[in-house]
């Protein structure tokens, strides 16, 4: 199934710069409708407002960091498939195990280029 | 007329050198009263405890010269609110260099399809590149936090010799608490980037994600 390119997207980080790098990135791969949140607490009261078809998180942010989203994403029937990926400067094993358990999408490691967002949005949500 | 005892500098450690004297007091009393039983092994001990109050007196008026007051009052501070200015400054850039790599992005849709194609990659290597405000920024915290965190163990010690400008060792013990609880929570998966030496890259975290299905 061809994904939908105005399907709303959640970008999540409280470094506001790269808020706009990832959302200028999107639109340069065809996403327009992104919304934005600087912390986890903020993103969660949306993704309970929208349904979003991918949400893209940073991890370390307060006051909600973006594993403790992710862990209230999937504990929610409404919400426990969405698509939610993982881009942040924490590359430990115990990390990656962590999100992976927690039931994140794919990882993404800062920094980052816009191949790699683009292949791990492919490889959840599909070909684009 | 009560004196309390004062060091070689002139500094009064009040009730510190009361207990310092009261003990080499005691020690000497029981000594006196134990006349000739007093052994060689006694005078020994006596000489050793008497070396260890100077070896105190002394390192206590040695950390006071160093004036350690002064690195948590003023040089931490100094220090982070230059790393401080380092974040905006950087921020600051970014936000212009991105705004400039925005503009150039909006002429590529009006030019020649092949041109804004070059046009568009450039663009998209400006935006990854801008990245590097980010990673710093974390990098910088890290380097904040350390200093907060010498600062709290400066100040532990200080209390712990009853130096000057020292706080008191209850309040040092909770600030103790707080670090190791920092301690604690950055054990605990936040740890901000690693060292490019022993960062894992995509294709060690692509791997391991893999091995984890």
């Amino acid at each position: 199934m061809a994904v939908d390119m105005s399907m709303q997207i959640l970008i999540v980080d409280d470094y506001k710069t790269m808020l706009r790098i990832i959302r200028n990135l999107l639109k340069q791969l065809g996403f327009h409708n992104i919304d934005e949140a600087t912390d986890g607490t903020a993103a969660l009261s949306k993704i309970r407002e929208k349904d979003y078809g991918l949400v893209v998180s940073d991890w370390n942010m307060e006051p909600m960091t973006g594993l403790q989203l992710l862990q209230e994403v999937r504990a929610d029937t409404k919400t426990k498939d969405m698509p939610f990926i993982m881009v942040t400067a924490e590359s430990k094993t115990e990390n990656v195990i962590a999100a992976k358990k927690a039931g994140v999408s794919n990882y993404i490691v800062k920094p980052f280029n816009a191949a790699t967002l683009k292949s791990k949005m492919m490889s959840v949500i599909g070909d684009f | 007329m009560d004196s309390k005892p004062l060091d070689q500098d002139g500094e009064d450690h009040g009730d510190d050198d009361l207990v310092e004297n009261e003990v080499s007091d005691i020690v000497r009393q029981v000594l006196n009263s134990m006349q000739c039983d007093i052994s060689a092994a006694d005078m020994h001990l006596y000489e050793q405890i008497t070396e260890i109050s100077d070896y105190i007196r002394a390192a206590r008026t040695e950390l006071a010269s160093l004036r350690p007051e002064d690195i948590s009052q003023e040089h931490i501070p100094a220090a982070t609110d230059e790393l401080d200015a380092v974040v905006m400054a950087t921020e600051n850039a970014t936000n212009d260099i991105m705004e400039a790599a925005e503009a150039i992005e909006n002429v590529a849709e009006s030019v020649a399809k092949k041109k804004g194609e070059i046009l568009n990659d450039a663009v998209t290597k400006i935006y990854e590149a801008c990245s590097f405000q980010d990673i710093t920024g974390q990098r910088i915290s890290k380097v904040v936090n350390t200093l907060k965190e010498i600062e709290t163990r400066i100040d532990a010690m200080m209390a712990a010799f009853g130096a000057a400008g020292g706080r008191p060792a209850g309040e040092a013990d909770s600030a103790q608490d707080e670090a190791q609880k920092a301690a604690e929570d950055e054990a605990n998966l936040l740890n901000g980037p690693a060292m490019p030496d022993v960062a894992q890259s995509q294709a060690d975290i692509d791997a391991l994600f893999d091995q984890l299905d």
